[in-house]
């Protein structure tokens, strides 16, 4: 009973902060609220007792790409652009329709979806009985996501890395070096 | 932010709690939550919040961007070694029971030294991000 109060409430507070978003100009003020969103995610995971998953959210989405952003916003900085949001030069209606079309089929979608933690759902009769019944026999790992993110799908978790490395060099490579001055620098300069 | 005092104060006392807590993530999280990801942002979060507070400049003495794209490298060298050496050992690739002296003890080593590459790797470029940013923002 007190799971599903919890989980309302935080599903409203989310509906809110979307909106509030929406109504946002400032860009300063529209990353803070991405922030509390991560944040309020998190705490819906840690009610769905997926602690590893809330951890991650709470530590990237809340923390550094919140960092990440706000240095975007510094890095475009300048005197002149006051930072707010532009008002879209279109009518909202085209989008607001092809959104609420979206929405409505994905929602007539998920009435073919199991419920949600239904045992029988075949997401969970494939290979997790064998990770949830072994994993201990096989590694004395307790904590089982550990298990098949490290061991039964080391794998995945080595492209995962890959990937991440990747976009280390990527931004090494887009914004890490010194910037060449242009010729008009130059000439300021001199 | 170098004459906030009480930020200095207050951050100074969290970051050695924060650096402690990414460490009992990375080595704890075979029996609660967390592992190599969430350890490695947390520890570059510490050192951002060092670099935030006391400037990009002092943060970078700590740790030079050189040391942080070799240990970028170094993560997935040594994720990657481990299943070499399980292959060595004459498993499969990333097959950790052969590590050790038994299934158990070899799968332990295993998760450890890739969770270990994972925490390495995660930390080292997200404050390799942090830093091109910042660096970016200024030279201009």
């Amino acid at each position: 009973m007190i799971e599903v109060i919890v989980n309302i409430t935080l599903l409203i507070l989310l509906v809110i902060l979307a909106f509030a978003i929406i109504r946002m100009r400032s860009l300063f003020t529209v990353i803070m609220l991405f922030s509390g969103f991560s944040f309020l995610s998190a705490g819906l995971f840690v009610v769905m007792d997926a602690v590893d998953v809330a951890f991650t959210e709470a530590a990237v989405g809340a923390g550094i790409s919140t960092i990440l952003m706000l240095a975007t916003l510094a890095l475009t900085y300048s005197p002149n652009i006051v930072k707010e949001e532009e008002h879209p030069a279109h009518k909202p209606w085209l989008p607001l329709f092809v959104v609420c079309i979206t929405g409505a089929l994905l929602i007539y979608g998920t009435t073919d979806l199991p419920d949600f933690g239904d045992p029988n759902a075949p997401a969970q009769q494939h290979v997790a009985p064998y990770y949830l019944g072994k994993s201990m026999e096989d590694t004395g790992v307790p904590n089982v996501v550990t298990t098949v993110l490290a061991s039964y799908r080391g794998f995945d978790t080595l492209g995962e890395v890959t990937v991440i490395f990747t976009a280390g060099i990527a931004v090494l490579l887009l914004i890490g070096g010194r910037r060449k001055k242009t010729k008009q620098e130059k000439q300021d300069e001199t | 932010m170098k004459h906030n005092l009480i930020l200095r104060i207050v951050s100074k006392f969290l970051i050695p709690f924060i650096f402690l807590f990414a460490l009992y993530v990375q080595f704890h999280g075979d029996f609660g939550p967390g592992g190599g990801f969430q350890a490695g942002v947390i520890f570059s979060a510490g050192l951002i919040l060092y670099a935030l507070v006391f400037g990009i400049d002092i943060a970078k003495q700590i740790i030079p961007p050189t040391l942080l794209r070799l240990f970028a490298s170094l993560g997935v060298l040594i994720y990657a070694g481990t299943g070499i050496a399980s292959l060595i050992a004459g498993g499969n690739y990333l097959e950790y029971g052969v590590l050790g002296s038994t299934q158990i003890a070899g799968q332990h080593l295993g998760i450890l030294l890739i969770e270990f590459g994972v925490g390495l790797t995660v930390m080292s470029v997200m404050l390799i991000m942090f830093f091109a940013f910042t660096e970016r923002h200024k030279e201009d």
